[in-house]
């Protein structure tokens, strides 16, 4: 054969390399055992997290009947909202004014701040906000979940920024320019055109800035105050109890909302091309 | 300049610098929000930081104001408790070391399930792509904590591996594999795996076959083509992969708090424990900083080799 082929010859490829095939399943399975028998064990009648006793639902109504549990999911829940929407806010602005432009003085550092947080160790940030809002603390009496959500909505920022910039990039650009030709006003142009067309962009950055809010525990362990456990903190907690299947259970529902964000948010973004 | 001017006049010229100043006005006053938000909640409190470094620890934790350096020489030695000497702080080192040399097992065990795994996604028939690619994506969106928490439940002394191998009387006593480096290892490996693949994928789905088909028309064995055809054109993506696990498991925190415990610390547990327990904040402060700097050190070195491989390109 002279021409390169297209299709590689049937029985010997090129494109399969010995043992790769089995590494890659037993990569696949390896990936997702130990959260299947997370979830497995999640369900089961006894406490044990390795011998299974039967299917039983307690470990779900004990946490649902915890105190513990309800305060600390509300609080997850309540956090996540407000830095979502703050968060998508201000990078849909952001995005706005960073893409579809030429250089402009400062572009990069816009960038680069923006970024920032995705460059930095969590540990790092959590620590350096830990001083600061000590300091905060200390010198105004004030601890109310502010510091958390200010945080939080500090880190969604570049996971909210990332999609919708992607959006704006690959948007049409010549739907704006004929709203204007049509003597659409600027307001106009921008609820009535732009606004729709980068949609999909902003709720795919809402639902990452959420999941990113909901599962973040190192920089929140850091910066709440007494009493203000949310959901991940709540569980590294009590880790160093006995533990139950009970943590199983919040794992898993915790699994479950991610989850679903996620696949919505994929859904979304794909309709980019 | 001047020649611009005479053409179109001054009063255009001067309406157009007008409106490119207004645009880039309007531009910074919509990037202010998230601006002042990240100066607030990250940026800035970085900046305090290092401020912080340089003050003396308080009694009960915090600071006192009272410029020293002694929080950045504490990083690498101490004081002799006797003889007031100054000598290697140890423990310190031996921490480093085990963050160092932690990630660098990680990178190379995502590297080798990695590789094969982003192979066998990039040749699957592009029906089948997205599946599979989705598959490797899910672990990786899912809570870090929940995952951490899936390892433990499995390496446990009661855990699943343990009461296996004893059911099939393998072992008598159950294998302690929490609380170890191992344990650590096995974790971060488990967790940071997708950030490898993703990266491999990219490279290996723009893989240029037919030079693969060249190496073997023209007698290459399978090895040699790996080794001197394939391997070559996925580095890009190889070192993508390798600075994405490498960066988080050197500044890894809920991993080893989780399965590490209170004797195998890393980086991050030991700046936590100056905060905590420690009560050293301006030690803390440094050594944060000194992990930033080391982060930087491999996205600089990052940045350098990818610009010289495509400068060989």
């Amino acid at each position: 054969m002279s021409e390169p082929a297209v299709q590689p010859r049937r029985g010997y490829s090129v494109r399969t390399l010995p043992g790769f095939a089995v590494m890659a399943v037993f990569c696949f399975i390896a990936l997702y055992a130990p959260i299947i028998i997370l979830v497995v064990f999640s369900f089961n009648a006894g406490t044990s997290l390795a011998i299974w006793e039967g299917f039983s639902l307690r470990w779900y109504a004990q946490a649902a009947a915890n105190e513990a549990v309800q305060e600390a999911a509300v609080r997850s829940l309540i956090l996540a909202s407000i830095a979502a929407t703050v968060a998508t806010v201000a990078a849909t602005m952001a995005a706005l004014a960073t893409t579809r432009t030429r250089r402009f003085p400062g572009r990069t550092m816009i960038y680069a701040l923006i970024n920032q947080p995705l460059m930095v160790p969590e540990i790092v940030t959590a620590v350096a906000l830990l001083i600061v809002f000590a300091w905060i603390k200390v010198a105004t009496g004030h601890t109310s979940l502010i510091y958390l959500i200010t945080a939080h909505t500090a880190f969604c920022i570049p996971f909210a920024y990332l999609p919708i910039r992607a959006r704006l990039e690959t948007m049409d650009y010549t739907l704006e320019t004929a709203a204007r030709d049509l003597y659409a006003s600027p307001w106009n142009v921008f609820s009535r055109v732009t606004l729709p067309l980068m949609w999909p962009g902003i709720i795919a950055g809402y639902m990452l800035a959420f999941v990113i809010s909901l599962d973040d525990v190192v920089i929140t362990e850091f910066v709440k105050s007494a009493g203000q456990e949310t959901l991940p903190t709540f569980m590294l907690g009590q880790l160093r109890r006995v533990v139950t299947p009970e943590i199983n259970a919040i794992s898993t529902v915790i699994l479950a909302a991610g989850a679903i964000l996620v696949s919505l948010f994929f859904w979304l973004s794909r309709g980019r091309k | 300049m001047t020649d611009a001017s005479l053409h179109t006049g001054p009063a255009a010229g001067e309406l157009e610098r007008e409106a490119e100043q207004a645009d880039n006005r309007s531009r910074w006053m919509l990037s202010t929000p998230a601006i002042v938000i990240i100066c607030l909640a990250a940026a800035g409190p970085l900046m305090v930081m290092v401020l912080y470094s340089f003050l003396t620890p308080g009694d009960y934790g915090n600071v006192k104001w009272e410029f020293s350096t002694q929080a950045w020489v504490n990083t690498i030695l101490q004081r002799d408790i006797f003889d007031d000497t100054l000598m290697w702080a140890d423990a310190h080192l031996s921490i480093f070391w085990r963050s160092l040399s932690l990630s660098l097992i990680t990178t190379v065990l995502t590297f080798v399930f990695g590789l094969p795994t982003a192979w066998f996604i990039a040749t699957q028939p592009p029906g089948k792509k997205e599946f599979w690619l989705f598959l490797v994506t899910v672990p990786f969106w899912s809570n870090l904590l929940v995952r951490t928490i899936a390892i433990q439940e499995l390496i446990r002394a009661e855990g699943v591996i343990n009461n296996t191998l004893k059911f099939l009387r393998i072992i008598d006593e159950p294998i302690q594999m929490m609380f170890t480096d191992f344990a650590i290892a096995f974790g971060m490996t488990y967790v940071y795996l997708p950030l490898m693949v993703l990266p491999i994928y990219a490279a290996v789905d723009k893989l240029d076959f037919r030079l693969v088909e060249a190496a073997h028309d023209l007698y290459a064995t399978r090895w040699r083509t790996f080794w001197r055809v394939i391997l070559p054109l996925v580095k890009p993506g190889i070192i993508a992969g390798s600075i994405l696990v490498f960066i988080p498991s050197l500044g890894a925190y809920v991993t080893p708090r989780v399965l590490g415990g209170g004797k195998n610390l890393m980086f991050g547990n030991l700046i936590e424990l100056q905060f905590g327990q420690g009560r050293n904040w301006p030690l803390g402060a440094a050594l944060s900083l000194m992990l930033m700097a080391a982060v930087m050190v491999a996205l600089i070195w990052y940045v350098r080799v990818t610009s010289r491989e495509r400068a060989d390109v």
